[in-house]
């Protein structure tokens, strides 16, 4: 096997590319695309819907077009990409062969046609149970057996990461230890395995209850199963997105860890305890005890919201001092003005870092407070988190990094970069606002998953107050501009994937070239001790930590405010 | 470099500087702020969920509810029957496809305890605009003691999807100053 | 921290050098340690814990 092998040596960063592996990564990284361009229009379609001035689809498209989105981008966008992130962490930034490129293939398929075959059972009617399919709410067969296609193609693609490991260790194709994005995406392999092992546990048995074969699904004991596959997914997403940023900000600017161990110790955090988050939609649950609630939404006593905030530093901080390095020394910010922002690639990674810290990450620990999740729970404020967190956060990220996979691993330059210029801007700011504005709807009241906030078909009524319906219409107006600028990355990519000049056999302009090859770099630039000088990024933290507590204590407050219950 | 293995084999015993050590320790300390928030705002606060759940089979939850019903009912809206059940009394609610079932009129500054249990779907009890949500679950009885503080006519709006009639689902609940 | 870049002291895994690697390091260089550990905590903590307060609750009095 070994010796069938060819590989390529990429001009710009000398690191050996597996063929085999850059068309898995292109393959996943397209179909990714493909479902995020469907996904999108659903989602554009029910922001247009809740906006009830608009009001676009009749009631059962809207839950229809609401499920399918749900799949087509929290599943399939995210994990398709999630599997290229994975073969590029492993087979490219090892030197290595991936492990089986055979059953990665079988893997691609099997998701391919999961995939296919729920969003196509989805869209014949009878299956708008939301993505979460929550029991007795009852899909068609297939919808489940769709999934559980999808999840083995995906756990079968981490298998293939880690075989890679294990080869690249026999082989002795790296010197120590994995590099820190390898460890990140490592943890995101990790969780994986446990997040389709539990959708594995839940969905089978569901699929055999659509089929009549099993009579009773519990529906608390279905709930909490589930969001150990549902919400792990999402610590997925964190881990790999962590690695992007890592990864982007060494390869754009040559930046290096302030610590390997710090960073290393947050990585590690999340595998020990990022997973236990899944409580957070358990919270106002009858049933489970606080005890329970309490360990388990804190991922005990938040361990990994440690992790977390360790990067909150270690990121910008990493770029920060890159940026000294090159110069711009001048003053708090000047790393920052004088940072690339015309460079989609870094503006987006830059972006989705701050609006992922601020939006996602503060307003995600509120809501998962357990007595606080009384005032949030299931009301858009919920969407209007994880729209942060998994659209500011992830997706923009994995579209940051794209704009350097295509010329680096696709070897295609890409097509519009004008236009790819102003997309993670266009994006960003429509999901920004997507985001926060169905959290401000949230705040008064306003419930997720709702065709009709004016209750017009029901005998009684309740009306919201007037900032609700506009919070509704600016998320729709958002939702229009977020739709656009991801409309002008599908466009992008696919044409240059598919039309692009191939990239010319020279390095590509980055900072520093990534030599794995020659000599390790002086060993004083290592470490953090003695000489860190990151006055920005303190500044930034601070403001983060403080708003942070702020906006934590000032919900409290709120809670305190409701009537009393015990 | 992120890319690549670390230069120093022993990365481990590399010293984190006093800055990145300082965050980590003060990141640390939050997090057992709040955890020990949640803690203690059970023993002070004024607002957590109960404890209390039975498995309960829907028609004798429908059967206890009914009984209630026949016993405090005042006056009837669109079909339904409103009830207004002496203060510190069980109070049922049913949740089911597409309504709340029946009506409840409750005295302010009175605690009741509230039973709440679905028929066949999960349903979302969010009452507004207090702005307070509760998941209900089918085969669950969920008892919680409430205490409305403001007088007026609330809506109980169901947040939890179930069904294509789920838009539907809200009744008013009433609360009157003591008479 | 010298081992890094000086001459003549590049690491061999295996032999009596495995046995200075901090204790952590191996921890994270073990990928399948991390992975059981990874598994197991929430598999525990969460799903084995959840499920036993589910299996206890008590019928309700009529
Ligand atoms: C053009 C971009 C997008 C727009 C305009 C948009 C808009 C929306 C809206 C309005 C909702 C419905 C909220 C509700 O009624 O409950 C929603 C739900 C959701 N969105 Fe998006 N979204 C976008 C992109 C994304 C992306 C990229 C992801 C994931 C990576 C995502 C994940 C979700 C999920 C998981 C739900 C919940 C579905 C459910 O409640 O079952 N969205 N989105
Ligand atoms: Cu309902
Ligand atoms: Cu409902």
């Amino acid at each position: 096997m070994a010796a069938t092998t060819q590989f390529r040596t990429c001009p710009t960063t000398g690191l050996k590319i597996d063929l085999a592996a850059q068309s898995l990564i292109k393959a996943n990284a397209v179909a990714a695309v493909v479902f995020l361009a469907i996904g999108g229009l659903f989602g554009l379609s029910i922001a247009l819907t809740r906006w009830p001035e608009i009001h676009l689809l009749p009631v059962d498209w809207f839950y229809m077009a609401l499920t399918a989105h749900g799949l087509d981008v929290l599943l399939c966008w995210i994990i398709f990409f999630e599997v290229a992130v994975l073969y590029f962490a492993s087979a490219v930034l090892l030197n290595c062969r991936l492990a089986a490129p055979r059953t990665a293939w079988v893997a691609f398929v099997l998701m391919v046609v999961g995939a296919a075959l729920t969003n196509v059972t989805v869209l014949q009617g009878e299956s708008s149970v939301m993505f979460t399919s929550y029991t007795p709410l009852r899909a068609a067969p297939n919808f489940y057996l769709g999934l559980i296609i999808f999840a083995v193609g995906a756990l079968v693609a981490c298998g293939n990461f880690f075989g890679t490991l294990v080869i690249a260790k026999e082989e002795r194709t790296y010197e120590g230890s994995v590099p820190l994005v390898t460890f990140g995406a490592l943890t995101a392999a990790i969780i994986a395995v446990f997040t389709l092992a539990s959708g594995a546990v839940i969905l089978i048995p569901t699929w055999l209850w659509s089929l009549g074969y099993i009579n009773h699904i519990d529906p608390v004991m279905y709930k909490l199963v589930w969001w150990a596959m549902g919400h792990s997914s999402q610590q997925i997403n964190v881990s790999a997105h962590v690695a992007v940023w890592y990864a982007v900000a060494a390869i754009l600017l040559g930046a290096k860890p302030l610590s390997e161990k710090a960073s290393r110790l947050a990585f590690l955090l999340y595998i020990f305890f990022l997973q236990l988050a899944s409580a957070h939609h358990l919270l106002v649950e009858p049933g489970i005890s606080s005890e329970w609630k309490i360990f388990n939404t804190s991922y005990a006593m938040y361990l990994a919201v440690l992790g977390s905030m360790i990067h909150a530093l270690t990121v910008p901080g990493t770029i920060e001092a890159a940026q000294r390095k090159l110069g711009f020394n001048k003053g708090m910010f000047e790393w920052l003005r004088k940072a690339p922002w015309g460079n989609p690639a870094f503006s987006g990674v830059f972006l989705s870092l701050v609006m992922f810290g601020f939006l996602g990450g503060i307003s995600g620990v509120v809501l998962g407070t357990e007595q606080i999740n009384l005032i949030m729970h299931n009301t858009l404020y919920v969407p209007g988190h994880f729209h942060a967190t998994v659209v500011t956060g992830t997706t923009l990220t994995f579209m940051a990094v794209t704009y350097l996979i295509l010329p680096l691993i696709l070897q295609r330059d890409v097509m519009f970069p004008r236009m790819a210029q102003w997309q993670p801007y266009v994006f960003g700011l429509g999901a920004a606002g997507i985001s926060l504005f169905m959290m401000g709807a949230g705040t008064l009241g306003v419930p997720r998953r709702h065709w009709d906030v004016t209750f017009a078909d029901s005998p009684f009524g309740f009306e919201f107050p007037s900032a609700a319906f506009m919070m509704l219409a600016l998320n729709g107006l958002s939702a229009i501009l977020a739709a656009t600028g991801g409309l002008m990355y599908v466009v992008n990519v696919v044409a240059s994937v598919f039309f692009g000049k191939k990239t010319a056999d020279k390095p590509m302009k980055v900072a520093v070239p990534v030599s794995t090859s020659g000599q390790p770099a002086a060993v004083g630039a290592y470490g953090s001790a003695g000489s860190l000088n990151i006055p920005g990024t303190i500044t930034l933290v601070t403001i983060f930590f403080v708003s942070f507590v702020l906006y934590y204590y000032v919900n409290w407050k709120y809670l305190a405010e409701v009537w009393p219950l015990r | 470099m992120a890319v690549t293995p670390p230069a120093n084999r022993l990365w481990w015993n590399e010293p984190i500087h006093i800055v990145e050590l300082g965050w980590i320790v003060i990141a640390f300390i939050w997090g057992l702020v709040m955890f020990f928030t949640m803690v203690y705002w059970h023993s002070i606060g004024e607002q957590n969920l109960a404890n209390e759940t039975y498995k309960v089979v829907p028609q004798s939850f429908a059967a206890k509810a009914e009984a209630m019903t026949e016993k405090y009912t005042v006056r009837d809206e669109v079909g339904i029957p409103v009830v207004r059940p002496p203060p510190g009394s069980d109070v049922y609610l049913i949740a089911r496809i597409w309504s709340w079932w029946p009506i409840l009129e409750l005295e302010k500054d009175q605690s009741y305890r509230l039973h709440l249990s679905a028929m066949e779907y999960s349903h979302g009890f969010s009452l507004q605009p207090v702005n307070i949500n509760i998941q209900i679950q089918p085969g669950y009885e969920h008892v919680l003691t409430i205490t409305p503080n403001q007088s007026g006519k609330f809506g109980i709006v169901c947040n939890e999807f179930c069904g294509f009639g789920h838009h539907t689902m809200v009744s008013p609940l009433y609360v009157v100053d003591r008479s | 921290m010298s081992e890094g870049g000086t001459p003549g002291t590049r690491q061999t895994s295996g032999g009596p050098e495995k046995e200075r690697i901090p204790f952590w390091q191996r921890v994270c260089d073990n990928h399948f340690l991390l992975l059981f550990i990874g598994v197991t905590m929430p598999t525990v903590l969460y799903i084995l814990w959840g499920v036993m307060e589910l299996v206890g609750i008590p019928v309700a009095p009529q």
